[in-house]
């Protein structure tokens, strides 16, 4: 081991202090820290630290969204594969079929994506963040399967620029990246993006194909002909990582077990999802109001966006009180926007998206209380010795 | 009882090399230094030249700004040498001590038959003033004002610190007549808080209000303790001393010498014998430490809030620890992966060492990471035991926005509080750096 580390020191000579390639030291850095943990040892403040560090914690993210992911990819081929050939369809060939599809959007994302996170770094001087590694990796996750990779990577540009290197780089966005991304595409590109001829691999293509999904179905009055089972094991179609509530609870568990997301943004977004979908059931004027509440927390893109999108600690609420208001109003509004929206049947990111914009306002409010408790007791202590 | 604190959030850091509760002379020390950098805020104006022989509790210097809080010498000898830094700051003044100790005479007195102003003036006199620190901004106290309450707090929960209690055996008169004299400086309370396991003399000590605190790090911390019971509003002024400097300052009153005795715990992994030493302010470390073995961090102070010293160099004036840590100056693969290098303390739940609380940690001083934005939020509440938001405050100081900043509670908060924020931190930011950084803006902007 020793000979690879020598090595890195070597090849890293040249992006030194002083070297001719200081400049691009960010770049060579990000690459050379994914292999070791650096040497740095405290100069201030603590001598000790704690073990975890910001890449510990994306990564954590990352692999609670690999068993979605691995679904989403075998789910993309199993959805053409049966609806072309009906029956059974064998685990090798709708994966195979899947990740032909799906590996080249992952690609495509996080080529873009960390090119300009790198340009970044190297311009702005500062190391490359690891946000993107979870962003990078959500953007294909929640888009169509058919979106021609191009719109992916100006998607994906669009959002890192705009929605985060605009506003100071990570840390500093008031939007979830990788929702800016899918709002982005969708409002520029709709007819890639709803509809009921994109949610199925070339169901544009093949006229067999049916890409309706079952909100789809609702909003147009259609039966909807999956079972509950199949909402919750996720045979549905849909974007891609999304359609399996089962394996995204897996990631649910594994985010809350680390404490990397945070469970009370995740129950609230559940208990205000569920109180709307109670209020729909109860008004009942058509078949999306009528779908049964905890079905809606089943399909479209609930479970995902509650357990990956409203967890985002940048995006989201940041005090703990805030975290409760918040995660209950994304549930609620999720489930309304989906119900009302007349353009297309699905809330969940502009619900999430509308109550990132709120964030900030709902901590101004939680840490106004703690700062209105101060005043009162100077008030108070005044009072006392006049 | 309504006295007791109960503290909830926190963390204890358990790491090897406790110190032995056993007391040994340390062989006498030759060189000790007074450090001006351990006065935060203080400009020294020098008083001694090299060269010079001086007694115990002779003047070495004195603040500029302030003429009459002096700092004086910890033991008899002579000025060898006055170190300066950049720009001529000096930073130690190092004294060759005499064999055995000449004191100054200072008279004892009876802190019973002193009016607060003549208290003052002797402790401003003898040199004991340094030891009066104050809330807010964690810097010496001003003495043309009165406190509205002095707080001690001899309990130490930061990792391998000293055990005030055992540190205090045996001087328990001088202890009493340390707090007969400084109560008197306040028109309020005097408020002295011990462990709540503790069964020792302090819980008898007279003249004080005592409170029993419980619970995780940073419970001991004076800051926290103050929040609990008096918290600090704007304008107002409290107190702080260590339990030891009450019993320097007590003895004082009774002998009229400054007797400058701290018992030191020397521990930490590196250490082959941690146990407690008796030595003095000030003193040389390398009769504490035999910096042999090389690639270790020499603290004075605890591994939380201490200062990093060279193996040459001398005992912080506050200080009562001295910890030895390896240094972590080494590269680990693929550390950042989740569950891997389970040997390092960590609260985070990506490692599985949260789940042995009671293991005992060898820690070194590796960063563990970069320095990256602030991602990761709730984790610093967890550590933080009072009625106030962190990180809103921490970004507040980074942005220099006073009114920001006195709304969520500065005049509350000292570096040593924030303390485990550093250690906790995923983004590995320097919180007492910036709430220091904070508090001298506070300073020059407010007063």
């Amino acid at each position: 081991m020793k000979f690879l580390r020598n090595k890195i020191d070597q090849l890293k000579k040249p992006f030194g202090k002083g070297e001719k390639w200081e400049k691009f030291a960010p770049a060579i850095n990000a690459l050379d820290t994914f292999l070791y943990v650096p040497n740095h040892t405290t100069k201030k403040g603590a001598h000790i630290r704690d073990a975890v560090d910001l890449k510990r914690t994306m990564i954590t993210v990352v692999l609670a969204l690999v068993p979605a992911l691995i679904y989403g990819i075998y789910n993309t081929g199993y959805q053409y594969l049966h609806q072309l050939n009906g029956g059974d369809v064998a685990f090798m060939e709708a994966f195979t079929h899947g990740l032909w599809k799906v590996l080249p959007m992952i690609v495509v994302s996080y080529a873009v994506g960390l090119t300009i996170e790198f340009i970044f770094a190297v311009y702005r001087g500062h190391e490359v963040n690891e946000g993107f590694l979870v962003t990078g990796l959500l953007v294909p996750m929640i888009m169509p399967v058919d979106i021609p990779l191009w719109m992916i990577g100006v998607s994906v540009a669009f959002a890192v620029l705009i929605g985060k290197e605009a506003f100071g780089g990570t840390g500093m966005n008031i939007l979830n990246p990788a929702l800016l991304a899918r709002a982005f595409a969708f409002f520029a590109y709709p007819t890639y993006m709803s509809g009921n001829k994109v949610w199925v691999s070339e169901a544009t293509n093949v006229d067999a194909v049916s890409g309706e999904t079952i909100l789809g179905s609702l909003a147009a009055g259609h039966d909807v002909h999956f079972s509950m089972f199949d909402m919750f094991s996720g045979a549905i179609p849909g974007s891609v990582g999304e359609t399996s509530t089962l394996l995204i609870l897996v990631g649910a568990a594994m985010l809350i077990f680390t404490g990397v997301g945070s469970w009370r943004i995740m129950l609230g977004g559940i208990i205000g999802g569920s109180i709307m979908g109670l209020l729909f059931n109860a008004w009942s004027a058509n078949d999306l109001m009528s779908f049964p509440w905890y079905q809606h927390l089943l399909v479209g893109g609930f479970a995902f966006g509650i357990v990956f999108m409203a967890t985002d600690p940048v995006s989201a609420a940041q005090t703990t009180k805030g975290k409760w208001i918040y995660g209950i109003l994304v549930g609620f509004f999720c489930i309304m926007i989906r119900v009302f929206n007349p353009a297309y049947p699905e809330g969940v990111m502009l619900g999430i998206l509308l109550m990132n914009v709120f964030a900030p306002t709902i901590d101004h409010y939680v840490v106004e209380a703690n700062i209105k408790r101060r005043k009162k007791r100077l008030a108070a202590s005044k009072l006392k010795t006049a | 009882m309504s006295n007791d604190i109960r503290i909830r959030k926190g963390l204890n850091i358990n790491l090897e090399g406790e110190a032995e509760k056993v007391v040994s002379d340390a062989p006498r020390v030759k060189t000790f230094a007074l450090k001006p950098t351990d006065f935060h805020s203080i400009t020294p104006k020098m008083v001694v030249k090299e060269g010079e022989k001086i007694k115990a509790g002779d003047v070495i210097f004195f603040s500029k700004y302030n003429e009459k809080i002096k700092f004086v010498a910890p033991v008899s000898g002579t000025i060898s040498e006055i170190r300066r830094g950049a720009k001529r700051r000096i930073l130690e003044v190092v004294i060759d001590a005499d064999n055995q100790d000449d004191y100054k005479e200072f008279g004892a007195k009876d802190p019973g038959q002193l009016s607060a102003e003549e208290i003052k003036e002797y402790l401003l006199e003898s040199g004991c003033w340094p030891f009066i620190r104050q809330r807010p901004y964690d810097v010496i106290a001003n003495p043309e004002e009165t406190p509205k309450a002095i707080f001690i707090s001899a309990y130490a929960s930061a990792p391998l610190a000293a055990d005030v209690e055992f540190v205090l055996q045996g001087r328990e008169e001088d202890f009493q007549a340390g707090i007969d004299a400084v109560a008197k400086l306040t028109a309020g309370k005097t408020h002295l808080s011990v462990n709540k396991k503790s069964s020792s003399f302090l819980n008898e000590v007279k003249g004080v209000e005592l409170h029993k605190v419980s619970g995780p790090h940073p419970s001991g911390n004076v800051g926290v303790q103050i929040h609990h019971i008096d918290p600090v509003n704007a304008g107002e002024r409290v107190w702080v001393i260590n339990p030891e400097d009450v019993a320097v300052i007590g003895k004082l009153f009774r002998t009229g010498q400054l007797d400058t005795t701290r018992i030191v715990a020397v521990a930490g992994s590196e250490i082959e014998k941690p146990q407690y030493y008796r030595v003095k302010i000030g003193s040389g470390i390398n009769a504490l430490v035999k910096n042999d073995s090389g690639n270790v961090r020499i603290i004075s102070g605890d591994v939380l809030t201490g200062d990093k010293i060279a193996g040459n160099s001398f005992l912080g004036y506050y200080h009562n620890t001295v910890t030895v840590i390896p240094e972590g100056n080494e590269y680990r693969m693929f550390g950042w992966l989740p569950f891997k290098d389970n040997n390092i303390p960590s609260m985070h739940h990506t490692s599985f060492s949260w789940l042995f609380p009671k293991k005992k940690y060898k820690v070194n001083t590796n960063l563990n990471g970069e320095e990256r934005a602030l991602v990761v939020t709730g984790e610093m509440e967890k550590v933080m035991p009072m009625d106030v938001y962190p990180m809103q405050l921490l970004k507040a100081c980074m942005v220099n926005n006073i009114e920001k900043m006195e709304h969520l509670g500065i005049y509350e908060v000292a570096p040593e509080d924030f303390a485990l924020i550093d250690y906790a931190c995923t983004s590995k930011i320097e919180a007492q750096d910036i709430i220091r950084q904070g508090l001298d803006l506070m300073i020059k902007e407010v007063g």
